[in-house]
């Protein structure tokens, strides 16, 4: 029978399938980091339990850790206690672990694909939600609870009921300016925040095809956004090319067997999906959001939308009430909001390609005056190649501010943080109420949009430079 | 997890329909790295702020049944309110009707919530109230409630009942598979990345 690339990859890891259970699914690869672990460890402890595979795990610290002065002691009393803990456990229970200050240090979804620990066809688990990222590589990688992690450090499965399919083709060329964070947040306004409820998302397509390995991670990192548990991008030369060399890819003949298998993995071309959406990418512009869901994006062409453009009442109630907090009037051209604070990075946005986009637009050009910009990049190798590239250079001669690695700004749960009214357009993937600070207001947009509003300090896109 | 067969203990009557996750344990107390010691957390806000709230009153102290009303456990689905009623010292909560996430992480951590008729509910409180002393039976082998003048059954899946009966939450249900998942990763693919 014909299959979809995520019925292949949760066939091949049935351990145990029996009759009104759910099936018993094999984890080839745990991510773990300080929020959503320490009770997991815990929970071990308290039953004696030991980790079935420390060489299946790894673990990083990027949710709390401060982005200045990281050699000092952690201000913030939860979250060094998080930290603390995590460095407990790792060493208790036998876990590598990549600490501040480390090479390898950065945010959970950077530092896989980045060693190469993600590769097509694996089963990927992390305690957070944005786990879909390693879908870009043919992965099937979701988001679990703290309990689900501790059943996958002593088991290394998870019992599981299957999730149902959905194929999004995105056909055609993307325009120059056009990124795929517009794709996503395209796809996201168009689905809804809970169209793909249930669903492994397969994104395919021209558009989907012509884009690089970490454009793609973008588009899967956001699957999340639009409801789904996954989101998965078949492999193909772009995958196998990003992979090979990386520390953990195979080498000479596993290489080889690896990449005949990975082939293998594709959709079969009469596949069923149980849900199809198209999109024309040729249609495209660059997308922002004016709301407080991923949900509620326009082009910024556009303009802020009035609630009664909603014909779905409970649409209506929540455009009316985000207006509210964004303090946004309706009609408002999306190009006239100023912002106060510009944050590039995230695991969304903050790998060097992003970097590198951002930087050619700032290049010779100046932060505006009374906004902040802050370029956190997604791991410490991402840093230091950025610094190689003279990236680093070129952000603080415009006036940015350069960080360490970390989530910083994505959730604010560091000392990085929007004040209240402040007003950012933001790399990261959730604008949800408060998400970067108490009473801030969050305007998701790609890498080259936060770069030219940075330069103007209203949403603007390179082409208004 | 402790093996739950027949619980006999004093109720604690909480008369609030709607009881969400957030008022079982407010989110300030989900910052922590334990996974023990959440019963402080229990009703944080009711405790500091109602001198009368059922669990400030001497008379239900020691209470190991709390008997709650309609849609108890609605909202974010935080594991912590499972642990801090177990901290707490509860064993079964009763009511008519559970929201389903806080259901299934209750029978999952060894809670067991069991659903009765509210005019049930309403004999129990009354009984409860009228002598805090009374003794509430909850007795999954018969799947049965039992009190003074009440005899009531309830219903809960064979599966479930039987995984609460032997104490095994899931990860213990797993390892009963070990050797299944050994022989799975004797089938792994060679090339596959370790961390270590
Ligand atoms: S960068 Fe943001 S979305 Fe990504 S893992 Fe960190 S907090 Fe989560």
């Amino acid at each position: 029978m014909a299959r979809t690339m995520a019925e292949k990859v949760w066939e091949e890891h049935v351990v145990r399938r029996a009759e009104g259970e759910p099936d018993l699914l094999y984890i080839d690869l745990h991510l773990v980091h300080e929020v959503t672990s320490p009770q997991a460890f815990e929970g071990l402890r308290l039953a004696g339990r030991p980790v079935r595979r420390p060489d299946l795990t790894i673990a990083t610290e990027d949710h709390n850790v401060p982005t200045e002065n990281i050699l000092l002691p952690i201000a913030d009393p939860v979250s060094r206690t998080q930290i603390e803990t995590l460095r407990k456990n790792a060493s208790d229970f036998g876990v590598r672990l990549h600490p501040m200050g480390d090479i390898d240090q950065g945010i959970v979804h950077v530092v896989g694909p980045q060693l190469g620990l993600t590769q097509p066809g694996m089963t990927i688990v992390c305690g957070d939600s944005h786990t879909s990222t390693h879908g870009a590589f043919g992965a099937l990688a979701f988001g679990i609870g703290t309990s689900q992690v501790e059943h996958v450090l002593a088991t290394q499965t998870l019992p599981m009921t299957p999730f149902k399919t959905m194929a999004v083709t995105v056909n055609g060329t993307l325009k120059p300016g056009v990124t795929s964070k517009d794709i996503i947040l395209a796809v996201i306004a168009k689905i809804g925040t809970g169209g793909g409820q249930g669903y492994v998302i397969e994104y395919r397509g021209e558009a989907i095809r012509s884009l690089s390995m970490e454009a793609r991670m973008t588009v899967c990192n956001m699957s999340i956004e639009a409801g789904a548990r996954a989101g998965m991008i078949a492999p193909d030369e772009t995958t196998f090319d990003y992979i090979k060399g990386r520390p953990h890819a195979p080498t000479g003949a596993d290489w080889d067997a690896a990449v005949a298998h990975w082939k293998s993995l594709r959709s079969d071309p009469d596949a069923v999906f149980d849900a199809e959406v198209v999109l024309d990418a040729d249609e495209l512009s660059p997308f922002v959001t004016w709301g407080t869901n991923p949900g509620q994006g326009v082009p910024l062409d556009a303009a802020v939308p009035a609630p009664e453009d909603f014909a779905d009442p409970n649409e209506r109630a929540a455009a009316e009430k985000a207006l509210a907090y964004m303090g946004l009037e309706a009609g408002t051209p999306m190009r006239d909001v100023r912002i106060d604070t510009v944050f590039l990075g995230s695991c969304t946005n903050g790998r060097i390609e992003d970097l590198r986009a951002a930087a050619e637009i700032i290049k010779g050009r100046k932060v505006a005056e009374g906004v902040r910009m802050l370029v956190v990049p997604g791991s410490m190798r991402v840093k230091e190649q950025a610094a190689q590239e003279g990236l680093a250079e070129v952000f603080t001669a415009a006036g940015a501010e350069w960080r360490e690695a970390g989530c910083s700004m994505c959730l604010g749960m560091n000392p990085d943080q929007l004040k209240p009214g402040e007003r950012s357009a933001s790399t990261s993937n959730r604008n949800f109420e408060g998400r970067q600070g108490k009473g801030g207001r969050t305007h998701l947009v790609s890498p080259l949009v936060a770069a030219a509003t940075a330069v103007r300090g209203t949403l603007s896109s390179p082409a208004d430079l | 997890m402790e093996k739950f067969t027949v619980h006999t203990g004093r109720a604690v009557p909480l008369r609030y329909s709607n009881v969400d996750t957030d008022q079982i344990i407010p989110a300030v107390y989900l910052k922590r790295v334990s996974r023990s010691g959440f019963e402080d957390g229990l009703f944080a806000a009711w405790r500091a702020n109602d001198p009368d709230f059922v669990l400030n009153r001497p008379e239900y102290a020691g209470g190991t049944v709390l008997i709650a009303g309609p849609d108890f456990g609605t909202g974010s689905s935080r594991e912590h309110a499972v642990w801090a009623l177990q901290d707490y010292g509860f064993k079964a909560v009763l009511a008519s009707r559970f929201a389903d996430i806080f259901r299934g992480n209750s029978l999952k951590g060894g809670l067991l919530t069991v659903i009765l008729p509210q005019e049930v509910i309403e004999r129990l409180w009354a009984a409860v109230e009228a002598d805090p002393a009374t003794e509430v039976t909850v007795d999954l082998v018969a799947r049965e409630v039992r009190a003074p003048g009440v005899t009531e059954p309830f219903e809960l899946d064979d599966y479930t009942r039987w995984r609460l009966m032997e104490g095994l939450d899931d990860i213990g249900l797993t390892l009963r598979h070990t050797d299944e998942i050994a022989a799975f990763e004797e089938r792994r693919k060679p090339w596959l990345p370790v961390t270590q």
